[in-house]
């Protein structure tokens, strides 16, 4: 069989942050979008195998082979110099997997796990692994009980997402801003594919979870969340909303200029919301 | 005589604790200067290196260490010793046990033991609306917080799905006390999702119950039941435990040239040894104190021959580094594949050893193997076979680390997963884990979730706001708040990620 293989940041057998239950959790390398406040930008890039990673490696655990990057994962010590060394926000220490490889891994850690989550990166970038990943999953007697689900920015084509909601459980879109001219100076694209994504996604009966970031003096303001009232209520029926409030952890040097979004916003715009009539609001238990 | 005089003094004069406090220490102290039961010279050489180590019970074994009395003969036939009749309604079973409570000795001095709730009181239930039922268990609750304020006092629920169940663990949410413990029984053919998922938000809430393997510990004790006390001690009902002596693994590594020399000469050593305390502490109990002449033995709460002696060990996670330093190997406990499996060969040789010496006046006839958590003045040795605080892995990779252990384990044996507050939002993850770690083989699932107010010391709870106020020298009304705060500056346990402890009693005043 034709096994797709897919470029992964990193893989989690243990996430409670990433859906319902305990995930298993694929972070795709990749990205469409080049948003300042990324908590996790070395996701965003893809390697062109300049090795200026390779003496940031105090493991050497990186080197050049034939003008390519070789990771050896087990003398890796997990520093993460080599992400600091990248000029590209890559990953010198992706792997490729193969739809085999994860489906072993989520074997090994069956009894603990409530579903499987596709994040990133933008995941949807690997389009054709996820649907092979996710009918795998659905055909095998043994995973089948798994729900899986796709953490994304919504940057895909209708066709994409019809191609995908047969074996897909449920997808959470994040929206980065609800002002068109906002959410290109945050990520470099406009935002009308996210949200013809989630209308999409709602009206399939598919749309997981709405979420949106709150940067303070950024993405705060009352007008946008009046956007995102709005745009809610066209949607009609109950979405789940998730707020989260923009942290310093991991960001690059650009959004440290920011504040943190402290807890009283956040609880000061979901009292916003739910008076607005939305009625599942989900604010973060930990802020860092 | 001088210094045993100014002790006495200093325990009369401290004004962080309350009289009732004063009278147990003073009590302890008197008890200590009676001569110990006699042991020969290696047996004591090796108890006051504290190789093994008798949990400071005392020098006069006057009461067993642990009483699970069976309250269904209370409830059934009234006692004639304490003039009560025979409960009818739900108001008088409640009372009837909470006179009874008073009447049953431990270590201690409180119960250990208060019975397996949801069994003695959903006969009284009948006609009592679900309303009238939470009040009742709320007052109850609040009557046991205060009046017998020790986290070692252990209610069990389930593994029935019932009404009762739910009443406790909806009033356990809400008040958050310390005391009771609360284990609920999980069986996934009887119990259910739903009551699983119930516990998993009141982990969320406030780090109780902690979840039984029932169908594991079922299988281990025989028809008459179990029942899970104080810091997951798992014990015959109608009987209990006559003591808990331990072994501490890392000085019996320190002792050994070599892994080969571990396995064949020090360690079968060192637990003969502990056996050898073990009787001596037994026949005292028995033979000298009189104890099974009492009421609870005439009135069948309990029965002699349904006392087992439990047989601790910890340490686990010093003795294999210690072994991999002396055979020159890198790898560390909790971590690497082969430092796991040396740990495993441990327990296994250890299991087999207990299950194969005799020893007369235990029920069935052999000691049971116990994964001991801990006391406030062990330094730098983790508590059972955990993994140290603080290095942890994740909460999967933990489970999987240790599941190969609780097969050994008969008389308990706990880990502590330390999950992050994420958590509250995500309460199905919770159950999740307790399913994986159940199919891994897991007896216990106990969880503390970082920033609770309620934190674990190794079985039982404390205030983290209640140790701040101790050590501010304020005192506390509870008994254990008292250890945990001596454990937290002792063990750095509250370093741990986020944070939990290991101790399950502190021996005596200043210890």
């Amino acid at each position: 069989m034709n096994s797709p293989r897919a470029t992964v940041s990193k893989v989690l057998a243990y996430s409670i942050v990433d859906g319902p239950g305990n995930r298993f959790v694929i972070f795709l390398q990749g990205c469409n979008f080049n948003c300042t406040a990324c908590h996790n930008p070395h996701t965003i890039g893809e390697c062109n195998h300049c090795g200026e990673c390779v003496p940031a490696c105090h493991a050497d655990a990186l080197s050049l082979v034939d003008g390519r990057i070789v990771f050896d994962p087990l003398t890796c010590d997990l520093c993460d110099d080599c992400l600091e060394a990248c000029p590209i926000d890559a990953n010198p220490m992706v792997r490729e997997y193969r739809v085999s490889d994860i489906l072993e891994l989520i074997r090994e850690h069956l009894p603990f796990l409530s579903g499987v989550t596709v994040s990133g990166g933008e995941p949807t970038r690997q389009i054709g692994f996820i649907i092979a990943l996710f009918e795998a999953i659905k055909s095998d007697a043994e995973l089948a009980g798994l729900d899986c689900l796709i953490d994304s920015n919504g940057h895909l084509g209708a066709a994409g997402w019809e191609s995908l909601l047969p074996v897909t459980d449920g997808v959470m879109i994040d929206i980065k801003s609800f002002d068109d001219d906002v959410h290109r100076n945050l990520t470099g694209k406009g935002h009308q594919k996210s949200l013809q994504s989630a209308r999409f996604l709602h009206e399939a009966g598919k749309l997981y979870e709405l979420r949106f970031l709150l940067v303070p003096g950024v993405t705060d303001s009352d007008e946008e969340l009046d956007g995102l009232i709005n745009f809610v209520r066209t949607l009609g029926g109950d979405v789940r909303v998730k707020l989260n409030a923009f942290q310093h952890h991991g960001v690059r040097p650009k959004a440290l200029e920011w504040e943190k979004m402290p807890k009283a916003g956040v609880e000061r715009a979901a009292a916003r919301l739910r008076e607005a009539g939305i009625s599942h609001v989900v604010t973060p238990a930990v802020y860092l | 005589m001088q210094d045993t005089l100014r002790k006495l003094r200093s325990i009369t004069n401290d004004a962080t604790l309350s009289p009732a406090q004063k009278a147990r220490y003073l009590s302890l102290e008197a008890e200590n200067m009676l001569g110990y039961p006699a042991l020969d010279a290696e047996t004591q050489k090796a108890l006051d290196e504290r190789v093994i180590c008798d949990m400071f019970e005392g020098h006069a074994p006057y009461k067993p260490r642990y009483v699970l009395p069976d309250y269904s003969v209370l409830m059934r036939n009234g006692s004639e010793y304490l003039e009560l009749p025979l409960p009818v309604t739900l108001d008088e079973a409640i009372n009837t046990l909470m006179i009874a409570y008073h009447h049953v000795p431990s270590v201690t001095g409180m119960p250990v033991y208060i019975g397996q709730l949801d069994e003695l009181l959903l006969p009284f239930c009948d006609g009592v609306c679900d309303e009238t039922l939470y009040e009742k268990i709320r007052l109850f609750w609040r009557y046991l917080d205060r009046t017998l304020p020790d986290a070692f006092m252990h209610a069990n629920i389930g593994p029935t799905d019932n009404r009762v169940a739910r009443a406790i663990l909806r009033v356990d949410a809400e008040l958050k006390q310390i005391a009771p413990n609360l284990t609920l029984l999980y069986d996934p053919e009887i119990s259910g999702d739903e009551i699983l998922v119930i516990a998993g938000k009141n982990i969320a809430e406030c780090c109780k119950p902690h979840i039984a393997n029932h169908v594991v510990h079922a299988d281990a004790f025989d028809a008459r039941g179990y029942g899970i006390v104080s810091c997951y001690n798992v014990l015959p009902v109608a009987g209990g435990a006559s003591t808990l002596t331990r072994v501490n693994l890392k000085e019996v590594a320190n002792r050994s040239g070599s892994e080969r020399e571990f396995f064949e000469d020090t360690l079968p050593y060192f637990l003969e040894l502990n056996f050898r305390l073990t009787e001596a502490r037994i026949d005292y109990l028995f033979d000298g104190s009189g104890f099974f002449d009492s009421f609870l033995v005439k009135e069948g709460w309990i029965e002699k021959e349904r006392f087992t002696a439990m047989f601790g060990v910890f340490a686990m996670a010093e003795a294999v580094n210690v072994l991999q330093d002396k055979e020159r190997r890198d790898g560390r406990y909790g971590f690497d594949e082969e430092a796991n499996a040396l740990g495993h060969r441990i327990s296994e040789t250890l299991a087999k050893a207990v299950r194969k010496r005799r020893l007369d006046k235990v029920w069935r006839g052999h000691a049971l193997l116990h994964s001991q958590a801990g006391l406030s003045d062990d330094v730098d040795a983790t508590p059972g076979v955990r993994i140290p605080y603080g290095t942890e892995p994740d909460p999967v990779t933990h489970v999987q680390a240790l599941a190969p252990h609780h097969q050994y384990y008969d008389a308990g044996i706990s880990e502590i997963l330390t999950v992050d507050e994420s958590v509250t939002n995500n309460p199905e993850a919770l159950v999740q884990l307790c399913k994986g770690a159940f199919a891994s083989g897991f007896r216990e699932f106990t969880v503390n979730v970082a920033s609770n107010d309620l934190v674990r010391v190794t079985g039982y709870m404390v205030r983290l706001s209640d140790i701040r106020k101790f050590n501010d020298r304020q005192g506390s009304r509870t008994n254990t708040t008292v250890l945990g705060a001596e454990a937290a500056d002792m063990t750095g346990i509250l370093d741990r990620k986020p944070r939990v402890v290991g101790n399950e009693l502190s021996p005596g005043y200043g210890q």
